[in-house]
């Protein structure tokens, strides 16, 4: 179903995980991160769940390395971040959007535009290269935004709330979307989200963030068959554990 | 039909400044109408000296329109610059606004030194004038990329170069319109004082001179002919740059609709 996957397909014990050993990060007299620990195993989707303010964002820039940790170690493989607002260029086509991680690179217009068509094909953008991202709707926009994460070509993606202001029908839907590309192109994937049923739905293991200073206070494996569907009584046990952990109570 | 609707309100507006100006310099008598002339006097004085008028006005159009141009292209530069290196703000940005209290009637005449009585000086002091609003509104335009995206960027492994090519650049043309439509008004006036200050050897020295010459000689229709034919180029030009804006960067009002 893919004809060109833009990474060669890899040893699942190569280096494209994510390790991070009880990691501090202060902001002036704000402790972010206190003796956070995580690890992504190579195409393994792990999911961050916290509280508002408990760090999370903090954790994805010091995994892309737009960080640097106050103590403890970071050791992960590129990664390319999705941030919790599209920042998709207003005056850029979709395409030229999808593709702009290329042209970062120096790749030429039309050698990204040829790579980049395809995938917008195949994320059902169709008909809507050429459009400004203000003539696209809300899921559309956070679906270019995905691919051109993606088109980063780098083994890890870090996504930041990505379906956070999207709305309930088309959330569940985006949510779907993405678990379905990502069978088809696996990545090591760090998602951070507060949507715990998210979580659940997309993660195969869901790592539970204390307040701040954030630090990883529970870790769920969720060991079910995909695609899930979350009204299935497992998924939604599993959710309850979510939410316990969370300190959220009944 | 609409748009004539939309236009009434300044048609009617200018209609009811244009009589009560007619009738004061009616009711203060003849003598009056030689400091101001009524607007009958300068309609005709429109007509009667059109062809003095009109090549006269050439010339000071062109030197607003490439001194406007040079000014976009300088003050592009010079903010391109000012964003790159931190020194160059704090050595330059004082200077800049130093620069906008010299009077015209200072430097035009040591640029005449230097460049002569034609078209240069003329256009160095419109472009003086002009240039200031378009540094600072470009340098507003870069200011406001949003920070995230420059991090996004990072994560892509993008040189500083392709940054800028790819997301400041775009971000700082509109701040380039906005700062050139600015400076429309203050162009004209810069192209007047330069010339009544700069002087002339030819036959033709522009309205602004134009209009010094008429109140020398008590033509004072004329001169407020040239005064009326310098404000609705002014007006002319700001609307074609609002069209060129809306050509060049359209992204820019689609937007603004589009903002929650």
């Amino acid at each position: 179903m893919i004809e060109a996957p833009i990474k060669e397909p890899r040893d699942l014990d190569g280096p494209d995980g994510v390790r991070v050993e009880v990691v501090s990060r202060q902001f002036g007299d704000v402790n972010a991160l206190a003796g956070m620990s995580l690890r992504a195993r190579p195409e393994e989707v792990v999911a961050v769940v916290g509280p508002s303010g408990c760090g999370k964002t903090t954790l994805l820039e010091l995994i892309c390395g737009l960080q640097q940790p106050d103590g403890g170690s970071i050791d992960a493989a590129p990664a390319a971040l999705m941030p919790q607002r599209d920042l998709l260029l207003p005056w850029s086509s979709a395409i030229d959007n999808a593709g702009l991680a290329l042209r970062a690179r120096g790749v030429s217009r039309s050698a990204a535009r040829a790579a980049a068509a395809p995938w917008l094909e195949r994320f059902g953008l169709a008909g809507f290269e050429h459009a400004r991202p203000a003539a696209l709707s809300g899921g559309m926009r956070q679906r270019v935004s995905f691919l051109r994460t993606l088109l980063a070509g780098k083994p890890v993606l870090a996504l930041d709330e990505p379906f956070a202001a999207l709305d309930a029908i088309t959330r569940a839907e985006m949510q779907g979307w993405l678990a379905h590309v990502l069978e088809l192109e696996p990545r090591t994937v760090v998602l951070v989200t507060h949507d715990v049923e998210e979580a659940v739905v997309l993660a195969d293991r869901v790592v539970v963030m204390s307040p701040r200073p954030g630090r990883a206070v529970a870790e769920i494996e969720v060991e079910l068959p995909r695609p899930r569907r979350r009204t299935d009584q497992s998924l939604v046990a599993l959710r309850e554990r979510a939410l316990e952990a969370l300190g959220v109570t009944q | 039909m609409r748009r004539v609707f939309r236009a009434l309100p300044a048609v009617a507006l200018l209609a009811l400044l244009i009589g009560v100006w007619e009738l004061y310099v009616d009711l203060k008598g003849a003598d009056f109408s030689l400091t101001l002339p009524a607007p009958h006097q300068v309609a005709s004085s429109l007509y009667n000296d059109r062809s003095l008028l009109w090549s006269n006005f050439l010339v000071t159009a062109k030197e607003v329109l490439l001194g406007i141009l040079v000014a976009a292209a300088g003050g592009l530069g010079l903010a391109i610059a000012i964003h790159f290196s931190r020194t160059l703000r704090r050595a330059i940005y004082p200077l800049l606004v130093a620069s906008q209290a010299v009077p015209v009637p200072i430097i035009a005449p040591v640029l005449a030194f230097w460049l002569g009585f034609g078209i240069l000086p003329k256009l160095v002091v419109v472009a003086l004038v002009s240039f200031f609003s378009i540094v600072v509104t470009t340098l507003a335009g870069l200011a406001a990329v949003d920070p995230d995206l420059i991090k996004l960027m990072r994560t892509f492994d993008a040189t500083r170069l392709r940054t800028f090519r790819h997301v400041e650049l775009p971000a700082a043309l509109p701040g380039v319109f906005t700062g050139t439509r600015i400076a429309v008004a203050v162009a004209v006036i810069g192209a007047v004082f330069a010339e009544q200050s700069g002087g002339s050897s030819s036959g033709t020295p522009g309205l602004g001179f134009q209009i010094l010459l008429s109140i020398n000689q008590l033509l004072s229709a004329r001169g407020v002919a040239a005064v009326v034919m310098l404000s609705v180029f002014a007006i002319a030009l700001f609307g074609l740059i609002t069209l060129a804006e809306r050509l060049a960067v359209p992204w820019a009002y689609q937007s603004r609709g589009d903002r929650s």
